[in-house]
């Protein structure tokens, strides 16, 4: 037999019985589990959740759920295809033996693997202090639990709500409140709402649609503390400049954590920002090399970018998670050259305030913004984000539709500012800064583009730029 | 004389009935610049990138040539067009088209505002297919177009708009006489067509009339649909002015029955000619929602796009189209592109990541899309389960004279009965 014939059996005898673990039974674990079936796997896979309940889909626990219109348990996430797996649910992975090739859980069982897959995502930020994060009426929102106890207090209603913090998540839960009637005091650190995802200029739109709805917005501040009732609900909070807010519901959205801790001691490069990965979803080990069998996808994952500088991204984004999954499935039963690279733009969408903000690209990535079409006044527009001559993202406000233009120019390097609209344009169309509170330092690479557009065709290329 | 371009030669009567290969040669210069002055775009991934650019305009009076200040070609020669004073939502550009498109919205679909409108129509509609279907017991040949993919948009969209539906004769003659004269072909200038043109000027001046006047009564005395809602409602961003409210009335009732007729109709006579597929559908009813993308894809009913032009020099494809030049968008040609989706010749009903432009895409994305869908789904799915061993006299049919709405005019079909 030829060496590649040997190498052709050994991936059908993988494929039909090898052994595929993956650890996370929430949206990036049952896409990769999907797509391992439809890429014809057939050996055994057992799938590793924590949590108690089949898989379900997060972005509507801030949203619909939060208003009652869909209950909790109510957001089973669909299913593309059977999946015959071994479901191991309510019981977490706390660890990684990968010379033995097993995970450990915490029921004390090894469950050996020859590829395995880490999708355990990220959790919420809690409230520092675990005596007042432990007072009745403290929340954060990361799963079904989770909104299911805060809408039930929502429904009350409480006489005030207090929001830590005015991410994407603080911000729609903001938005709820003031749909439901409920008075709501945000208190943002950032000089802005969203201002580290869209930066400054954008989060002043935000700050004024906030207070627009009602919402006692306080900026530059934070909470330095939270107080309760003898009997252990909480009931007021001091902020940093001295102040106080009554509120008897807190809902603390502080940022994620990733759910990395069990993998200490495995050798791997987990960390802080999540588990580095080269673009097929592979996870490399402290050194840095790429390992063959343990695989990454989803909130957890960090990869290298090709449009942004190679630089390792962390996506906490729904279509990462979906994309990233199956791409990284279909790289564990196949063999270079047919590895495939998980090169998503990544996206984002939110709903509040009556207004659907979507991105495309990275934001935190630009130094400039420019109002391209539509208008500010009355929250309908496009603006773009450019770096060093670029566009590298763009986000709208209920004009989601002219995303995927803005992605196309995007993945083509195309110019920023980019070509101006025929119609509709705003009064001012000049660059400024984009007032994001980190910028970076640039480096000097060429232009790379996105080439392909199905899935699996696409790939970079250099197009070294000639001024 | 100059041989034809694959593009006019696609839209001559005589290829009616299977444009698709000289669609096939016209892909092979994604963007092709015609003798007029047109742009004609025909592969799936330039279409979309043009539906999602916003240097393109779908406003007819911004462009030089159709607008009729040059003397360039046929566009200008379109009497539907002059006779509409005023602009509806797919012949202008936001920002009007977006508060239009968002003032409509509410009283059509779309969640938040209605999410069961469309939904709740599906009994109505089951009623109506069955009905048909009932009628056609005892007969052993049926005509799919006039006993079956007919009646049943009209019915529904005089429902949903509020349109009395004893108007009907009336309005089905103005549309079938501006549609015949509007001809994008070779054969425009022929004296037929020019003989039709006033004639259709004519019936869209009554349609108006007749809509202008619908929507006084409805301003009077309120009552059920659309447009009694739209007459007599404030949306956010306040009411629509008569002048557009009526022309974009004269929208709604020509594209909710215009494309959904040529679609059941194409739908009845695709499955015909492709028994296996037919018969996959009777066993498997399910497919019906995946079957009816697959035959959106298949035979588009909508089969180009004529009143799009470019705002600014758009490079694409390795071709420039000029400022100023009308682009025709060719859905039809882009449905079956290669590229995009493999065997595009083949039907295949369970045809995964079937993103077709059947409906086409970006903000004019068809408004009527989900109430199309169900209708066709209910037709097609219960015509499956019912008819009795059906089969096609004639192949192919005659089809109707109009290129952008392209359907056969009488699909003929023996059957040996009807099941209940
Ligand atoms: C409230 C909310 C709203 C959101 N809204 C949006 C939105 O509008 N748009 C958008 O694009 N994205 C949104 N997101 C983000 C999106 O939900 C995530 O990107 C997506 O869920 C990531 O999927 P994942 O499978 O990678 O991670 P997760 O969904 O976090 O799943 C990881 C799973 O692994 C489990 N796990 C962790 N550690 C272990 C262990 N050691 N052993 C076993 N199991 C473990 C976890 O309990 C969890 O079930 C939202 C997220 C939240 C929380």
């Amino acid at each position: 037999m030829t060496w590649r014939a040997t190498v052709e059996e050994l991936v059908r005898e993988f494929r039909a019985s090898g052994r595929i673990v993956i650890v996370g039974a929430s949206l990036a674990g049952l896409r990769a589990a999907e797509t391992l079936r439809e890429e014809g796997f057939t050996g055994s896979l057992t799938i590793i959740g924590d949590e108690p309940y089949e898989p379900y889909d997060r972005p509507p626990l801030s949203k619909q759920v939060l208003k009652g219109w869909v209950p909790a348990d109510h957001t089973k996430l669909p299913r593309m295809r059977e999946v015959d797996a071994d479901w191991r649910l309510g019981v977490a992975a706390i660890g990684l033996d990968r010379a033995a090739k097993q995970v450990r859980l915490a029921d004390g069982e090894q469950v050996p693997y020859d590829r395995l897959l880490i999708a355990t995502g990220t959790r919420a930020r809690q409230w520092p202090n675990p005596d007042e994060a432990a007072l009745d009426g403290v929340h954060t929102i990361r799963s079904r639990d989770d909104a299911e106890q805060l809408q039930k207090e929502l429904a009350e209603p409480p006489s005030r709500v207090l929001v830590i913090g005015a991410g994407f998540i603080g911000s729609e839960v903001a938005s709820v409140c003031r749909e439901l009637d409920i008075p709501v005091t945000v208190v943002e650190r950032g000089s802005a709402p969203l201002v580290g995802a869209l930066g400054g200029v954008i989060g002043e739109i935000a700050a004024q649609m906030q207070r627009d709805h009602g919402v006692d917005l306080r900026c530059g501040l934070g909470v330095s503390s939270l107080e309760g009732d003898a009997a252990g609900h909480v009931r007021r909070a001091r902020l940093s400049d001295g102040s106080t807010v009554d509120a008897d519901v807190v809902v603390a959205s502080l940022g994620s954590i990733r759910n990395v801790e069990w993998l200490e001691g495995s050798g791997l490069a987990a960390g802080f920002w999540g588990v580095g990965c080269d673009a097929g979803g592979r996870a490399f080990d402290i050194n840095g090399v790429v390992t063959d069998s343990i695989f990454v996808a989803g909130d957890v994952a960090r990869a290298p970018h090709v449009l942004y500088e190679y630089q390792f991204l962390a996506m906490e984004h729904w279509d990462n998670a979906v994309l990233g999954a199956e791409a990284a499935a279909h790289n564990m039963v196949n063999l270079e050259p047919n590895y495939r690279p998980h090169l998503l733009l990544p996206g984002f969408w939110s709903g509040q305030f009556g207004v659907n903000i979507k991105s495309v690209g990275v934001p935190p990535f630009g130094d400039e913004i420019v109002f391209t079409q539509g208008s500010v006044e009355e929250r309908h527009f496009a603006a773009a984000y450019g770096h060093r001559g670029r566009i590298v993202a763009a986000v709208t406000f209920d004009h989601g539709k002219w995303l995927e233009y803005y992605g196309k120019l995007i993945e083509q390097s195309g110019p920023f500012p980019p070509p101006p609209p025929g119609w509709d344009q705003p009064p001012d169309v000049k660059p400024m800064p984009a007032e994001f509170p980190d910028p970076r330092v640039p480096t000097a690479i060429p232009d790379v583009v996105l080439t392909g557009h199905a899935p699996s065709e696409r790939t970079a290329e250099f197009r070294p730029r000639h001024r | 004389m100059v041989e034809e371009t694959p593009w006019q030669q696609a839209l001559r009567y005589a290829n009616r009935a299977n444009p698709y290969p000289f669609y096939e040669e016209l892909r092979k210069t994604p963007v092709a610049r015609q003798p007029d002055g047109t742009y004609v775009v025909s592969t799936y991934r330039e279409i979309v990138a043009l539906l999602h650019d916003p240097r393109v305009s779908s406003d007819p009076r911004k462009c030089p040539v159709a607008a009729g200040t040059e003397d360039l070609g046929e566009p200008a020669a379109e009497p539907i067009r002059e006779a509409l004073t005023e602009p509806n939502i797919i012949t202008c550009d936001p920002p009007e088209h977006d508060r239009d498109r968002r003032t409509m919205m509410p009283h059509f679909v779309g969640p938040p505002q209605a999410p069961h409108l469309i939904s709740d129509l599906e009994p109505d509609i089951r009623r109506l297919v069955d009905g048909l279907l009932d009628d056609m017991k005892g007969k052993t040949r049926i005509d799919a177009v006039d006993d079956f993919a007919y009646p049943l948009p009209v019915t529904v969209i005089c429902k949903v708009l509020g349109v009395p539906l004893e108007d009907e004769p009336r309005f089905h003659h103005w549309i079938e006489t501006a549609l015949d004269a509007l001809d994008f072909g070779p054969e425009a200038a022929s004296e037929e067509i020019r003989s039709r043109q006033a004639g259709a000027r004519q019936a869209v001046q009554d349609f108006g009339q007749f809509a202008a006047e619908l929507l006084d009564r409805y301003a009077d005395q309120p009552g059920p649909g659309m447009l009694s809602a739209l007459v007599n409602e404030d949306g956010p961003e306040g009411r629509m002015s008569k002048g557009v409210l009526a022309s974009n009335a004269l929208l709604l009732i020509f594209a909710g029955h215009e494309t959904t007729v040529n679609l059941i109709a194409h739908s009845v006579l695709t499955l015909l000619r492709h028994p296996d597929a037919l018969e996959k559908l009777r066993r498997r009813p399910e497919l019906i929602v995946p079957g009816v993308e697959e035959l959106l894809r298949f035979e588009s009913s909508v089969q180009f796009w004529h009143t799009r032009s470019a705002l600014e020099d758009i490079d694409i494809a390795g071709t420039t189209i000029p400022k100023g030049a009308p682009i025709f968008l060719a859905y039809g040609s882009a449905n079956r592109d290669p590229e995009r989706f493999t065997d595009p010749d083949e039907l295949d009903l369970e045809r995964r990541d079937n993103q077709h432009l059947g409906f086409s895409q970006g903000i004019h994305f068809c408004f009527g899309a989900p109430l199309a869908r169900l209708e066709v789904q209910v037709a097609v799915g219960e015509f499956v389960r019912r008819v009795q061993n059906p089969r096609l006299v004639e192949d192919p049919p005659p089809y109707r004279h109009n290129q952008i709405f392209r359907g056969p005019r009488h699909v003929l079909v023996d059957i040996d009965g009807i099941r209940d």
